[in-house]
């Protein structure tokens, strides 16, 4: 069974790279009563260190994927650890290969560095974090910001994915976060509620008030790592 | 693996039988790929497909050629073949370094779609280290060309015209030895095994490198891309006289901010 989305039938995967855009999910989309674990990708490389935090956010060198019970075509991956360039294929195929492609629709969210963002100005006097998207050809909808203009490039996992979609003619669109923030971080997180006019995540999206508690949580999570003066 | 681009899954391949493969060889000042850049820009080419491998750095970013608002938005990834019927050329452009311990396997990828798309022949830029030129080669001309044994007999006598200078090779063990001679393209990335695999593989084959140091490699870029020139024609001189065709050679929209952003007003 497929979902209904206006007058197309897709069935939506989206995507959250990083702990910023995993968060997203976890305050704005995901709950234990409407999802189920249904997947998990287990991986290692040099950079996966265990988290000292718990319960908010999946463990650091796991995928996680989540299927929504009242429509099993709609599946969402949280991804807080980093995929080496050496795996990010294997991780393609293995979590590729195991979907139905028909009438698949792609979303991505990730984050980046905003002294990355190549820009005429300097970045000093750029506004962030803020929103770029990059899309397949087959992706018709509306994005919800810019699009990412050039020299700008997109690296890592999602540039995998999005590659991937684009080669194999999968609607896709990425939206990536430019911050000046690495950490877990409420202002970026909150950075994507952009994305809940689309479509898609309008439909998905939790009750408001349940939201603000969940970025509260990673608000208290974060000051007690940063007070280093106390 | 080749996939090419177009609506439905089932789109058939392209024929490439008889076409001239050019592309570049990731190395040293990323001087062959710019020049493929300029390429691909100045013939206005089009992609016809995709070289999907697990052998590459993924990457993604908009059209790098895109002239106006409305070419912009088309995704590119990290190599991409371009094609231009009327001078029977195919383009390959790589855009990210290699993952490590896949040259090998890209190589073996790349010259098995060569041989069963049945290209005429492959042309490969390319550059090496400046640094480790030897006292001769320190003067002169810093292009170098190299040719497979089967190109060698087809072409050999218009390099000879061109007055075109070969790859020396080096020895083996200087200082100790200088009888036993081998080929050492430092800084050349896949060059050298690309070449010594197109030899044993009967491919016909041709290597166009400069020698070169990392820094601002645009004037390489246009150095070597006007080497290729005088052998290939591609563009041709619009006035009577001059020889140097550097101003026809159309720069990419993305050859941009390619030193850093602005600077931030406060610093003044």
């Amino acid at each position: 069974m497929a979902t209904f989305f206006g007058e197309v039938v897709v069935a939506p995967f989206v995507v959250a790279i990083g702990r910023n855009a995993a968060a997203f999910l976890s305050s704005f989309i995901l709950d234990s009563v409407c999802w189920e674990v249904v997947g998990v990708v287990k991986l290692w490389n040099e950079w996966c260190r265990t988290s000292s935090t718990t319960k908010v956010l999946p463990t650091d060198s796991f995928c996680l994927f989540y299927r929504l019970i009242s429509d099993p075509t709609v599946l969402l991956c949280q991804c807080s650890c980093y995929v080496a360039e050496d795996q990010q294929f294997q991780w393609l195929e293995k979590v590729f290969g195991s979907m139905q492609k028909k009438d698949l629709q792609v979303t991505i969210l990730s984050t980046c560095p905003v002294a990355d963002y190549k820009t005429q100005e300097s970045t000093l006097t750029l506004v962030s974090p803020f929103l770029r998207a990059l899309k397949t050809k087959e992706f018709q909808e509306q994005v919800c910001c810019p699009l990412l203009e050039q020299p700008n490039i997109v690296r890592d996992l999602p540039a995998a994915v999005l590659s991937y979609c684009q080669v194999w003619q999968i609607p896709a669109v990425l939206y990536q976060c430019y911050t000046d923030v690495i950490k877990l971080d409420t202002v970026t997180i909150e950075a994507f509620k952009p994305l809940l006019s689309s479509q898609l995540l309008k439909s998905l999206a939790k009750d408001a008030s349940e939201s603000t508690k969940i970025l509260k949580k990673f608000l208290t999570t974060g000051e007690t790592h940063n007070n280093i003066y106390i | 693996m080749f996939i090419p681009c177009g609506r439905g899954g089932g789109s058939a391949a392209p024929d490439f039988k008889g076409f001239t493969l050019l592309m570049p060889a990731v190395s040293v000042g990323n001087v062959g790929q710019l020049a493929i850049d300029l390429v691909i820009s100045t013939l206005d080419m089009t992609k016809v497909g995709y070289f999907y491998t697990d052998c590459l750095v993924p990457m993604v970013g908009n059209n790098p050629y895109a002239t106006a608002e409305e070419n912009s938005v088309e995704l590119s990834i990290n190599a991409e073949v371009y094609s231009l019927p009327s001078k029977k050329l195919v383009v390959l452009q790589i855009r990210s370094p290699f993952i490590k311990n896949k040259y090998r396997p890209f190589c073996e990828t790349l010259l098995s779609w060569v041989k069963s798309s049945k290209f005429s022949r492959v042309l490969l830029l390319s550059s090496s280290h400046a640094y480790q030129r030897d006292d001769e080669q320190l003067l002169g001309t810093p292009l170098r060309y190299l040719l497979t044994p089967d190109l060698e007999k087809a072409v050999g006598g218009r390099m000879k015209e061109l007055n075109w200078k070969e790859m020396e090779k080096v020895a083996a063990y200087p200082g100790i030895n200088n009888t036993d001679k081998v080929l050492h393209i430092p800084g050349g990335g896949i060059t050298k095994l690309l070449f010594t695999e197109s030899c044993s593989e009967g491919i016909q084959m041709a290597v166009l490198l400069k020698f070169c140091s990392e820094g601002d490699n645009i004037p390489d870029a246009f150095v070597l891309v006007n080497y290729l020139n005088e052998w290939l024609q591609l563009i041709k001189s619009e006035s009577k006289n001059s020889t140097d065709l550097s101003s026809q050679w159309k720069i990419p929209s993305s050859w941009r901010l390619l030193f850093g952003n602005g600077l931030p007003p406060a610093l003044f």
